[in-house]
Formats: structure tokens, C-alpha cells, sequence
């Protein structure tokens, strides 16, 4: 199964397309304070675009450290969400090193699905879903 | 919107440092944006008084489609115009949409002023009132590098901040957004320091369900694949604005040297394509908008002591690059970018700024004026002058560079040159000798800017050969629809692809049910509803002059004849008043 790449940051125009491509399809809201994916300046817009996306990591940390079973592995890369065995410990933010899992409204965790909404929605090609490597 | 069957107006009282928030449901059939900042300007306009009043109105507005659709991605401003002191409207793009969406709020109406310097944070939680004193008198840029650093909210947050011109009540200072776009022209940001605001941060963090995700889908994806994977929009993208300095050089339509010629003869120096190849370093998009207009280029020079460079990153368009490059006969690429840097950080608007310098150019050359009023020599050409004269602007050091300061409609009441000030309905005039179309659409549009109605689009098209009554339909019909756009604050880029027909759905897919015949009546109808706030502020089309300069040096469409320009005024005078029902 393909999970979500960052193929080239540098084309990124900061149009925000993706997070709402993620919010609209993944969580049914117009907002982007709900999206797996974030664009972010490194420091203002004379800066360098940063995009933060689920690793896909095979050895999921967030899943290892998930109390309840909530989070467990994907077949391929990444994890699948149990909301209804979400606790709401928050232990799986902390345990991402790319810092990308947030809480939302309700302090449940936003995660990544790996459907490629994002790469879809992307105009300049910045994302793409790729095999991973050495599975 | 999201909240009930009502819009959010959030009124902020600087003086008393209190807000509220009132739900209009009365407002929806305005739509949002410039519609029902015109019904808010009604209700709160301070007619008698002075622009810079404190009790003069703030209006900032989106519409039902802003954040969630893309190219929906404009805040309308609505005030009293220190420049003309009647109708001031402005739009800025990047992220302040959408951070006002998801703050919560359709509107925002702000009075009084404050008894220090301050500045606002606007959110879901209401306004926060902070202490400003330590930013006043900061350029644009150090202000929005210390907000960025002070407030919470990175990624859904917007800063909307002034420099020393608005300050120091400069008629045609901007506000500037999120460092590359701005709330410009008719002085905004003199309104802002007449306030003692010196900036808002707006942060936007609510979230709303999408109540019909089938209908929404398939909506924004139609307009999403328009705008991406059609040629529609691609010189926005490609070499962007700017691509017109060698298209309206080669029709004779390029103001020049304070329009004493119409084409320039180092276009090829200052155009688009060559600022692409010497400078485009990055192009950003406004938040939500898939296209990529914004063209960031690099201004790189030596250090003046020979040690290494010094480099800042500017945004160009062909309307900065009209101004400060061929209006005011600088010729290279560096030239323009020297003087947009300090336009940019005094916070000045850049057309004003290039267009009252030409004059200033041209006062100074037939002895109107004198260097004990500029302190300098101008010199068409020659950017260190003019760079110098506009810090002067933001911060006057005499009272010539005061009253060029209230905008060249006030300087030639007392220095002279109103035959070769280039105003139009007292706005200094966007870069487009197009013709008579262009000329009249300027004058009467209600903001007097190109972008009321784009005559420049009908003198492209049909040049001289065209008839009275189809120009002035176009004119109407243009200003109506763009009324629409505008109040649900779509880029007007877009237009070819926001048709009545395309328009209508996208609203219908987040439950706003209209028609395109519904939208042209309200189009129409917040036409009428600005006309009524224009009379009231004391504007009349009887009162239109145009400067001979416009008649003496020949137009894209050839020569312009003044009878000719009286005629078309009077009668789009005349259908006009037949259309929106009013004396005029």
C-alpha cells in the first residue's frame, strides 16, 4: 500500500489546497484546524514553506504508544484510528517525532488515513503516495 | 453563516476598549463582502465629519464562499476615504479571509480611537486590546516580524499592520498584509492612524461541519479543475501581471514619464519577462487559492561598503512596476525594486506614490515648484531622489511634502498643474492610456480605480471603433457583476471562471439558494446602495474633470477628444440614473 510523500518542498506556494482537500474529505469540515497535513512558514512569508505529513513509519511510535488500541498499525505504512477505543491520553501526540498529530475541538487525535486527498488536491506536485521502501 | 441563519457583525469600540458581537440575519440578502459593508456603512457613517474623524467607521467584510471556496480569498475594507473624502473601498488577499472565517466573524465594523497606540487581536474568543506604543513608528516589516513573534495562531493567523504613513495620516497609505499584499489605495491606513491602530491580527481556529459534502465536493472541485488544470489562469501564474508592460507598450497604452508619452522605450527593461528572469525567486498563492499570482522577487545589491550583499525579498505586479518604473522613467529592474522597497516599509500606496512623484517630476521641471519645496532634485530616471521624496511622504518634513501627502487632487489647489496631475475622480490614475473607455470607467466607478469595471478590457477590444451606448452598457453591466464578485470577495482574476451560472452553484452547495438573475439584482442593488453612500459624502458626476494630459498625448485607441469624453460622461449619467432608479 502507498503512503504519503513530500517529493519536492521547494515548488510548495503555500495555497493551502492540500489541508483543505484533507479537512473536506477525511474530516467533513471546512476548516483547516482540521487536516492531518500542515503547511507552515519556517518563520514568516519571506521564508521557506515547511510541510509537516504523517511518516507513514511501518514501526508506528503513536501506535506503540497508544494505551487502548486505538491506533494500530497499516498494512504498508502508517496506522489505522478506533475512535470509539480513543481515550483522549493524548500519548500518541507526544510520541510522533514529526509532530504532526494535534488534538482536535474534542481533544481526539487528527490522523492521517493515507488517501492521498492531499496529493490529489496539490497543484504543484509537492505530494505524492509512493510505495514505501524496504517493506 | 455556519452558525444560524444570521451573519456575525463584530463591533469594536476603540475608544472604550469593548466589543459585541450582534447576529443580522436582516444582512443576508446582501450576501457578504462589499454588500453588506455598504449596508454597515449606511447604518454607521459619520456624514459630516472629517474622514480621519474617530468616529468614522472600519468596515471589514467577507462573503458565504470565503475560506471554503477557492479563489474566495479577499477581505473587502470599506471606509471614508481621506483621499477623495467620499467612498473608500479596498480588498486584500493572502491569508486574512481566512483567518476571519474561522475566527467567526462575516463583519467587522470598528469606531472611536484609542487613547494609545494599539493593536487588536481579533479571534473566536472575541478582541483582545494590547499595548502598541512599542511598535508605533515601525516600518511594515519590523511590525509584522514582532506580531509574528508575540501572537499565537502560526498557519491560520493574518497581520494587518501600517508603517509611518499611515501614522502620519498620508491620504493614500495602505495597510499591509501578511507582508506581500495590501489593503491599498484610497488610505486605509491613514483611517488606521487616525485610530491609533497600528495593526490586527486576526486568528482563525473555529472549525464547521460541511452540511452537504456531496454538493460542496462536486462544486469546489469544478472550480478547483478550472482554475488548475485549464489555461484560464495561467499568466497569472506564468509571468504573472506584469506580463502587461510589453502588451500595453506595443498598443501605445503605457503611461510614461507622467504620461507625456504612452510607450516607454526601456519597456523591455522593466517587463515582466525580464523581472522573471533577473528576480522571480518564489510565487505564493493567497490562502485557499490554487493559481500562484504572487511574484516574489529577490533586489540584491552591494553593500555600500563594498562587504558582501544585502538582499530583500519585494512582491511586483504590473501595477507597482507601471508606477515606480515607466510613469516615473526608471529603466531597470533594481531602479524600480529601490524604490518599491521603501513604498513597502513607509507603507505607502504604490500607485499614488508613483503617479504624485511624476507630477512633483514635472511641477519641478515648469517652475510651479521649487527644490525648497522637495529638498530635492526629481529627475525622471534617476531612483535616488525619488526614493528620498517617498520616505518624505511617510514623514513629512515640510508642508509641500504635507499636502502631496493629501494626494495630488489636494496639492494642485494650491501648487497648480491640474492639466498634467493624473487623477481621475480624484484618484491617481492605474497604469492603462487605453482609451476612452478606461477613462470614463476610472472617473465614474465607485472606488474611481480600474478595478470598478475594467474599461481598459473594452478599449482592448474594441480600440475606436465602438459604439456610445455598448461602452457605457459594458461600463454598468461590468460595475453590477463586479459588485457580486466583490461581496463574496472573490479575486477578481477569476472572474471567467465565477460566472453568474458557476457562482449561483457554489452557493447553492453551501445552502445559499439564489439564482443568477438573483445575483444580478443584488448586484445592482448594493450598486445602488453605494451610489446613495457616494451623494451623501458629497460626490457628483457633475463635478468630473479630466486633465488635458489625457487628451494631448495620444491613447492605445488613438488621440482622445475632451467632447467626445463629455458625451459618453453624459450619457452614461443618464442610463445610469435609468438603472439604479436615482437622480445622479
Amino acid at each position: 500500500m502507498k503512503t504519503l510523500r513530500v517529493k519536492d518542498v521547494d515548488r510548495c506556494i503555500g495555497c493551502y489546497s492540500c489541508m483543505l482537500a484533507c479537512a473536506r474529505h477525511v474530516f467533513r469540515s471546512h476548516s483547516i484546524v482540521k487536516t492531518a497535513i500542515l503547511v507552515r512558514t519556517r518563520g514568516g512569508l519571506q521564508s521557506k514553506w515547511g510541510i509537516e505529513i504523517c511518516r507513514g513509519c511501518t514501526e508506528p511510535a503513536c501506535a506503540q504508544a497508544c494505551p487502548t488500541g486505538a491506533l494500530t498499525p497499516r498494512p504498508g505504512g502508517g496506522v489505522i484510528f478506533k475512535k470509539a477505543k480513543c481515550s483522549r491520553c493524548a500519548a500518541c501526540v507526544d510520541a510522533c517525532i514529526a509532530r504532526v498529530i494535534r488534538l482536535d475541538d474534542e481533544s481526539y487525535p487528527i490522523i492521517c488515513i493515507q488517501c492521498g486527498s492531499c496529493a490529489r488536491f496539490c497543484p504543484q506536485e509537492v505530494l505524492a503516495m509512493e510505495e514505501q521502501k524496504n517493506v | 453563516m455556519f452558525e444560524g441563519d444570521f451573519l456575525r457583525v463584530l463591533n469594536i469600540d476603540l475608544e472604550h476598549n469593548t466589543f459585541s458581537v450582534r447576529e443580522r440575519p436582516d444582512l443576508k440578502p446582501y450576501l457578504g463582502g462589499v454588500g453588506i459593508a455598504t449596508k454597515l456603512m449606511l447604518e454607521n457613517a459619520a456624514w459630516d465629519e472629517d474622514p480621519l474623524s474617530p468616529t468614522q467607521p472600519i468596515i471589514f467584510a467577507i462573503g458565504p464562499l470565503s475560506g471554503i471556496f477557492p479563489l474566495a480569498t479577499k477581505v473587502a475594507a470599506v471606509f471614508r476615504s481621506p483621499l477623495t473624502g467620499e467612498w473608500g473601498e479596498s480588498y486584500a488577499g493572502m491569508r486574512a479571509a481566512l483567518s476571519l472565517r474561522f475566527a467567526g466573524y462575516d463583519a467587522v465594523v470598528i469606531k472611536g480611537r484609542a487613547p494609545k497606540p494599539t493593536y487588536l487581536r481579533i479571534d473566536r474568543e472575541g478582541v483582545f486590546f494590547r499595548d502598541a506604543r512599542g511598535l508605533w513608528g515601525l516600518d511594515t516589516e519590523e511590525t509584522g516580524r514582532l506580531l509574528r513573534e508575540w501572537e499565537p495562531g502560526r498557519g491560520h493567523r493574518s497581520t494587518w499592520r501600517i508603517g509611518p504613513a499611515g501614522e502620519n495620516g498620508v491620504a493614500f497609505a495602505g495597510v499591509n498584509v501578511d507582508t506581500f499584499r495590501h489593503f491599498g489605495r484610497l488610505g486605509l491606513g491613514a483611517v488606521f492612524g487616525s485610530k491609533n491602530l497600528k495593526a490586527i491580527v486576526v486568528d482563525g481556529t473555529k472549525s464547521y461541519p460541511i452540511q452537504d459534502p456531496k454538493a460542496y465536493n462536486a462544486a469546489y472541485e469544478k472550480i478547483y479543475t478550472e482554475a488548475v488544470k485549464t489555461p484560464r489562469m495561467a499568466k497569472y501564474h506564468q509571468i504573472g501581471t506584469a506580463e502587461n508592460i510589453l502588451r500595453l507598450n506595443r498598443s501605445g497604452s503605457l503611461p510614461t514619464l507622467n504620461l507625456q508619452a504612452s510607450r516607454f522605450t526601456a519597456a523591455e527593461a522593466v517587463s515582466g519577462e525580464t523581472f522573471g528572469a533577473q528576480s522571480l525567486t518564489r510565487i505564493l498563492s493567497c490562502t485557499g487559492c490554487p493559481v500562484g499570482c504572487i511574484h516574489v522577487g529577490i533586489y540584491r545589491r552591494p553593500h555600500p561598503e563594498g562587504y558582501g550583499y544585502i538582499s530583500t525579498t519585494l512582491a511586483y505586479d504590473y501595477e507597482p512596476i507601471y508606477a515606480l518604473g515607466p510613469l516615473l522613467g526608471l529603466d531597470t529592474v533594481d531602479k524600480v525594486y529601490a524604490l518599491l522597497d521603501t513604498v513597502e516599509a513607509t507603507g505607502l500606496d504604490v500607485i499614488s506614490t508613483g503617479v504624485v512623484l511624476a507630477w512633483a517630476t514635472e511641477a519641478l521641471t515648469q517652475g510651479l515648484i521649487t527644490e525648497s519645496e522637495t529638498l530635492l532634485p526629481l529627475q525622471f530616471g534617476d531612483e535616488t531622489g525619488y526614493i528620498r521624496a517617498a520616505e518624505y511622504l511617510a514623514a513629512p518634513p515640510n508642508e509641500f511634502y504635507r499636502e502631496l501627502g493629501r494626494g495630488l487632487a489636494q496639492a494642485t489647489a494650491r501648487y497648480g498643474g491640474t492639466d498634467f496631475a493624473l487623477t481621475l475622480g480624484g484618484h491617481e490614475m492605474a497604469g492603462y492610456h487605453t482609451g476612452y473607455a478606461f477613462l470614463l470607467g476610472h472617473s465614474v466607478g465607485a472606488r474611481h480605480s480600474h478595478l470598478c469595471n475594467a474599461g481598459y478590457s473594452f478599449d482592448q477590444k474594441h480600440g475606436a471603433a465602438f459604439e456610445d451606448a455598448a461602452l457605457v452598457e459594458y461600463l454598468i453591466e461590468e460595475e453590477e457583476w463586479r459588485n457580486v464578485l466583490n461581496s463574496l470577495v472573490i479575486c477578481l482574476f477569476a472572474r471567467g471562471i465565477y460566472t453568474p451560472e458557476a457562482t449561483a452553484t457554489a452557493l447553492g452547495a453551501v445552502g445559499v439558494a439564489v439564482t443568477p438573475e438573483d445575483l444580478k439584482r443584488v448586484g445592482r442593488e448594493i450598486f445602488r446602495l453605494k451610489w446613495e453612500v457616494k451623494r451623501r459624502l458629497g460626490f457628483s458626476l457633475e463635478n468630473l474633470r479630466v486633465p488635458r494630459r489625457y487628451f494631448e498625448t495620444p491613447s492605445g485607441s488613438g488621440p482622445l477628444d475632451p467632447e467626445r469624453y463629455q458625451q459618453l460622461l453624459a450619457l452614461y449619467r443618464q442610463r445610469l440614473s435609468e438603472k439604479l432608479g436615482m437622480a445622479l
